[in-house]
């Protein structure tokens, strides 16, 4: 048993991530592991060190771009020597398409997108939705295996470690893929995963002019401002969207104005405390999975809402 | 003539599923299916290519009815298609799955395979990144535009934080988003056709794979799939008019607690 690893393309993801490996390696008996591999990375190996018995750099100039197969490839020849029982990945876009790689050079299994992770009896055991966010499976996978983890799905505990700082010789691989261009998206969703209130828009709303509705909804409730999948990718007027695509977020209360609620959007806002939807369609899906339904014209009930919420918050 | 492979999965129609009320259980048995959705648009995006002079070829690996997806393919308008099928074959996970189709992508040596992003059922995005890495050729994920230029592929693709704008060598394998592409809706005159037409059968046999290795290749079994709980009120809010109405949600929500 030589231990749980993790990689994350996301610096922030390490804690709970490393959390979750800490407590599966005390159960496997073993050490945990964080890679660090990238350009200019060196310098976060200290903050690693203190949450991992061991942290494996390599920092290289040719490491400036994510390419999944350059780092997967890396982390192989890794595995291969040090022969790890679970790696550990997150679940971003990036993240994912390294876990498949990966696994599949080891010749192993990978589940990705875990809600819930643990090991039983030797096998690896995971969580993860299914039918679009319909069921949940429980699912087990035989070691050496691969996951990759959604964020925020497991808790950050404080780790106090003196890990050991390895670096380490690879032979960085050529990528099979190059970079043409890269041009940085406007995130607009970042704090909808914090956010206590999150509004939302769906193909209801009409015309990009008519998101200030929901801007000024959001504003008098100290709520972020969401979409469906379709007003991001098809009409360009978000960045990204709530869904199991896309953000998936636990807010106290969801107001779903104009949503219809097909079940990939309703995969993302499964843990609202409170959802409430706004929508002319008295069949809309959506309606099944609110606490408090109005069925009239958005354009009337966004309105009058704001002014209601104004009154009684006396803003 | 180039070729492009497409890999389709005949997936469970996730909007069409119930639930048993007893157990909790997603009732899959017998639930009706369909060509995952993101396919269509990797399907689609084989027809353009084959509009600028390319062979279109569809595979999937499936049971008897998988070849329904084949067969809107073929409506669709693409070539040939090819059915990886039998008994042993059954609850096979992504990593076996993708060496079936890497096995006949060596035989059918396309110039460019394509996938969806996921299959909408199971959703792990897997089999695409894992048949590029059996074939040991570039992968692009999340491609939502895609142009061929000489013995190259240049994609745009989504990732959260940007765009990235790449190119490979062909043969690549691309999986694709839904943005890329409206994907067409056959004709009843094209899907009476391609019902007549001849789908290519192949037993893992057929490929050089085992069943020993086929064996070897389970790494994942699922052990339950139950429907989470999600109980909510449901309340439809009436009124006389917008005002009454909006008032009765605003002292519902400070009931609840749940305004700031």
């Amino acid at each position: 048993m030589t231990g749980v690893w993790v990689y994350s393309t996301d610096f922030s993801l390490y804690g709970e991530l490393l959390t979750k490996a800490d407590e599966l390696a005390e159960k496997l008996g073993a050490g945990t592991a964080a890679l660090l591999i990238g350009r200019d990375v060196r310098e976060n190996a200290d903050s690693l060190a203190r949450m991992a018995d061991k942290v494996y750099l390599l920092d290289r100039p040719e490491l400036g771009w994510f390419e999944a197969g350059v780092y997967a490839e890396i982390i192989y020849r890794l595995a291969q020597q040090h022969e790890p029982d679970l790696i550990i990945v997150d679940s971003s876009r990036r993240g994912k398409e390294l876990s498949a790689r990966l696994a599949t050079k080891l010749k192993a299994g990978c589940i990705p997108d875990c809600l819930r992770l643990d090991v039983e009896q030797g096998r690896v055991v995971a969580d993860r939705m299914v039918y679009g966010g319909r069921a949940i499976s429980t699912q087990a996978c035989k070691t050496p295996a691969v996951v990759a983890v959604a964020p925020h799905a497991f808790e950050e505990k404080k780790l106090r470690k003196a890990g050991e700082l390895v670096e380490v010789d690879v032979d960085v691989p050529s990528p099979a893929v190059r970079l043409v261009e890269t041009r940085t998206k406007e995130v607009s969703g970042a704090a909808l995963e914090e956010a206590e209130i999150v509004i939302a828009g769906g193909r209801g709303i009409e015309k990009r002019e008519d998101l200030k509705l929901l801007h000024e909804l959001a504003e008098v409730l100290n709520g972020e401002v969401g979409c469906t999948r379709p007003l991001a990718e098809d009409r360009g007027w978000f960045t990204d969207w709530i869904g199991l695509s896309g953000h998936k977020i636990k807010p106290n209360l969801y107001i779903a104005v104009g949503i219809s609620g097909a079940i990939q959007h309703v995969a993302g806002i499964r843990d609202a405390k409170i959802i409430v939807s706004i929508n002319t369609d008295e069949e809309a899906p959506i309606n099944q999975v609110s606490d408090y339904i109005i069925n009239a014209d958005l354009y009337e009930v966004v309105p009058a809402l704001i002014d209601a919420i104004k009154r009684r918050l006396g803003r | 003539m180039p070729r492009v492979l497409v890999c389709i999965k005949h997936s469970l129609n996730v909007a069409e599923l119930s639930v048993d009320r007893e157990t909790g259980r997603v009732v899959t048995a017998g639930a009706p299916r369909k060509m995952s959705d993101f396919d269509r648009n990797a399907v689609e995006e084989a027809l353009k290519l084959r509009e600028a002079g390319w062979e279109a070829v569809v595979i999937t690996v499936g049971d008897e009815e998988a070849k329904m997806a084949l067969r809107e393919a073929l409506a669709m308008g693409v070539d040939s298609a090819y059915h990886i099928t039998g008994d042993e074959l059954k609850d096979l996970d992504t990593l076996a799955t993708s060496y079936l189709l890497a096995k006949a992508a060596e035989k059918l040596k396309p110039d460019l395979i394509l996938c969806g992003e996921a299959s909408i059922d199971s959703f792990t995005g897997l089999v695409g990144p894992r048949i590029a890495e059996w074939l040991q050729i570039p992968h692009i994920a999340y491609v939502r535009s895609l142009k061929v230029e000489g013995a190259e592929v240049i994609a745009e693709r989504s990732l959260e934080d940007r765009i990235e704008v790449v190119r490979a060598e062909m043969p690549a394998l691309i999986t694709v988003t839904r943005e890329i592409n409206e994907p067409r809706i056959p004709s009843i005159m094209a899907i009476m056709k391609a019902s007549k037409k001849e789908i290519v059968r192949w037993s893992a046999g057929d490929l050089g794979v085992s069943t020993e290795e086929l064996e070897r290749l389970r790494a994942v079994g699922v052990l339950e799939v139950r429907a989470p709980m999600m109980k909510r009120k449901g309340v439809v809010i009436e009124g006389e008019s917008v005002q009454e109405i909006v008032e009765k949600l605003v002292d519902a929500l400070v009931q609840e607690g749940v305004l700031p």
